[in-house]
């Protein structure tokens, strides 16, 4: 425990790479779930089409997708000898953004569902009697419901920080190029180091943490001015 | 307004996306699938440094059991193997997925047990004796379970005493499919048998209750090979990095810093490069 | 003069609207034309609500015909509707105005948003969050959307069933200031104090059906059905 304390104070450039890379590629594959997952649940919310129930039943589930699997899945098509082997993505961190991406975006996706879903049936009437048209109705259903949609975020976010599974199978967990604080915790582990493994736990805590706070205080200040 | 501020903090959040890299760097890199067991006992961070001062390579260790090792380059998305599993390694060559073996160093394994030793076999220097004397009393043993290099050892060992516990799979032997510092994690928390590489279990520092048990015998000697991966069966294979890294390793230079890697004093890893072997100009 | 893009009068030729084994409203023919304000009064459940989604053309009628001015189904729609409990959008009260400019095809800009605030008695509260407003000035907001569109006719549910005297009031003294500009009001309400206070003309309903229909002093003074008499008198009437 000491030892990872002092790491921190002695601002090591190794621990400091680790962190840096963890918040890059969690935070980067957060946002392209939101890019991906919400227009997908506003649509599964709003548009009546064949296929919806089992959409939305297939969204719930994949809220509870296997890490390890998701990370299987990804490097069998990552790799050299799979369908996108000529990007030569595998072992990379780009990799493990997508891993976690894919990780994510339906549990993205299916709150966002929720979400606008009971919005809408609060709005409809309104909406229906002010003639509001689809792109408006999907835009301001999904301003409306910018704080649950924060708070999704940070459910993808924290899912995603938590996990080892997926990137350290795409990632390869590499020294200096695609170890991540929970790859390292991983590895400390196995090297017999428990106590630094449970200092790193702890500082990966304090940075989920400082994210929701971050996130908590950016609410307060939009609450009070207005909007 | 409100909007713009939402959109600003997600802005912020988002630093750089992680780039794909770069046509250089990419020549300068190259990917090595190795053990665990090199990974763990800390020689590549001791190693690798100086390769990359010589040369600007830029090694990138990719640590998995020497089966998966394997297959990972079968499938080309790697560049150098690393491994010690001589039989297996002359088989990927022969199958035309490498392009020549090499050895490069050697250690042994070591039989690790609790300090307590139910089996009574502490102090020994028959390996195989002591495995026979651990399934007769019922001990709990830890098999790594991943077709790693030790794990093929191991399996060699139990066939030598005329066992089978894998297939038989009796309740005191346990496969846990991990490497070595977990199996050695496991067996300190089970009071467990295990069998373990020197340089792993002397780097490994939750030892708990664990000592040597048996060590010094001939059949638990431990030699690693490097071959480079076959460019004709994956075109993108990096062939003049990769081969740089052999020749290093193989070179007087590279056997000289295997050699002086050391944790308390001892040396974790004997290097053996064949004198027939070696490259000109290492 | 005849306009023929005028939603009105609207005829209803007898209309029933039926949800699941219930008849809401039941052989309704009725006509409403320009003018005074016309009241829908009854006790609860009575279908008033029913009559104005079917004006509004939020839903249709399961039988009959229901015509607006010249044609029958028009294209634009030049009405709005106040709901009794208004849903606010979840931004300040003036979004929710430029929201309503928006839908409407209309400019949202800042003077027409200032005019319509003005309107309702609500030009310092731009700036709050619709959500925190009061009940009643919630329900002032909900008129300013429903200006917002510049309709022809206003409907209005119950605007002031949960609202104070005082608020009330400032409700009532807005439709009568929008119906003497010459927007058509279509309110409905079981209030008769309400009903006496702003009614031109009377549409009176229990249980689906259209008791009876005319001017208001005439329903006051002498209503013509047994069932008007008991509503007067104050009795529950079903």
């Amino acid at each position: 425990m000491a030892d990872a304390v002092h790491l921190i104070w002695s601002g090591d450039a190794n621990l400091f790479a680790i962190v840096r890379l963890s918040l890059v590629v969690t935070l980067s594959a957060t946002v392209l779930a939101a890019l991906v997952g919400m227009p997908l649940g506003a649509f599964a919310a709003l548009v009546q089409f064949r296929g919806r129930e089992a959409l939305v039943v297939i969204l719930n589930a994949f809220m509870g997708l296997p890490p390890v699997v998701v990370g299987l899945v990804v490097f069998l098509l990552l790799s050299r000898s799979g369908p996108f082997g000529e990007l030569g993505l595998l072992f990379t961190p780009a990799a493990m953004v997508i891993a976690q991406a894919v990780l994510i975006t339906p549990i993205v996706a299916a709150l966002t569902r929720q979400v606008v879903e009971d919005l809408w049936s609060e709005y409809r009437e309104e909406f229906q009697a002010m003639q509001v048209g689809p792109l408006a109705r999907v835009s301001a259903l999904l301003w409306d419901a910018r704080f649950s949609l924060v708070t999704i975020m940070l459910a993808g976010f924290g899912r995603a920080a938590a996990e080892v599974g997926a990137v350290i199978i795409v990632g390869g967990n590499i020294d200096g190029f695609t170890r991540v604080m929970t790859t390292t915790i991983a590895l400390e582990t196995s090297k017999g180091n428990l106590a630094l493994a449970v200092g790193l736990g702890l500082i990966l805590m304090s940075l989920v943490m400082t994210v929701n706070a971050l996130a908590w205080s950016v609410r307060r200040w939009s609450e009070k001015h207005a909007a | 307004m409100h909007f713009s501020a939402f959109a600003l903090l997600l802005g912020a959040l988002v630093t750089p996306f992680p780039s794909l890299p770069s046509a250089e760097a990419q020549e300068k890199s190259i990917v090595v699938a190795s053990t665990t067991s090199t990974q763990d006992s800390g020689l590549f961070g001791h190693i690798l440094p100086m390769f990359k001062a010589k040369t600007g390579i830029d090694v990138k260790v990719v640590a998995q059991g020497t089966g998966q090792a394997l297959d990972t380059a079968r499938r080309g998305d790697a560049d150098v193997v690393f491994v010690h599993a001589k039989p297996q390694e002359e088989k990927f060559v022969a199958e035309g997925f490498g392009v020549k073996r090499f050895d490069v160093m050697y250690n042994d394994f070591v039989l690790i047990g609790p300090k307590a030793d139910p089996a009574k076999i502490k102090g020994g220097k028959d390996v195989v004796t002591a495995l026979t004397a651990i399934s007769a009393a019922n001990s709990p043993f830890v098999s790594r379970g991943d077709r790693s290099g030790t794990h093929a050892a191991e399996l060699a060992l139990w066939q030598q005493a005329d066992l089978d516990p894998a297939a038989s799979k009796p309740a005191w032997y346990r496969e846990i499919g991990q490497g070595m510092g977990a199996a050695l994690n496991t067996a300190n928390a089970m009071n467990a048998y295990v069998l373990s590489d020197r340089g792993t279990w002397i780097s490994f520092k939750n030892k708990g209750d664990l000592a040597i048990a048996v060590a010094g015998d001939q059949r638990l000697f431990n030699q690693y090979g490097v071959i480079l991966v076959n460019p004709e069966k994956h075109p993108n294979v990096k062939k003049a990095p990769g081969q740089a890294f052999i020749d290093w390793i193989l070179s007087a230079e590279g056997q000289n810093a295997i050699r002086s890697y050391k944790i308390e004093g001892q040396q974790l890893f004997f290097p053996n490069a064949g004198a027939g072997q070696m490259q000109q100009a290492g | 003069m005849r306009d023929s893009t005028s939603d009105l009068p609207i005829r209803l030729e007898a209309v029933s609207v039926r949800a699941g084994t219930v008849d809401i409203l039941q052989n309704v023919s009725l006509e409403i034309g320009r003018g005074a304000p016309t009241l829908l009064l009854g006790p609860n459940g009575s279908g008033k609500s029913t009559l104005l989604k079917l004006g509004m053309r939020l839903i249709a009628p399961s039988t009959g015909r229901i015509s607006f001015g010249e044609r029958s189904a028009a294209s634009t729609r030049r009405s709005a509707i106040v709901f009794q409990k208004p849903v606010m959008l979840r931004r300040s009260a003036a979004a929710n105005i430029v929201f309503a400019l928006s839908a409407a095809g209309r400019p949202a800009d800042a003077a027409a948003v200032a005019h319509l605030l003005a309107q309702v008695g609500l030009s310092g509260l731009a700036d709050r969050p619709a959500r925190q407003l009061s009940g009643g000035e919630q329900q002032r907001l909900a008129l300013a959307r429903a200006l917002a569109r510049a309709p022809e006719v206003l409907f209005l549910d119950e605007p002031t069933a949960s609202l104070d005297p005082a608020a009330t009031k400032a409700v009532e003294d807005i439709i009568v200031r929008i119906a003497g500009e010459g927007v058509k009001v279509v309110m409905a309400t079981h209030d008769l104090g309400q009903a006496r206070r702003l009614a031109g003309d009377i549409v009176f309903l229990v249980g689906g059906r259209v008791l009876e229909r005319g001017a208001s002093p005439q329903f006051f003074a002498s209503p013509s059905t047994d069932g008007a008499r008991r509503f007067l008198a104050g009795d529950l009437v079903f």
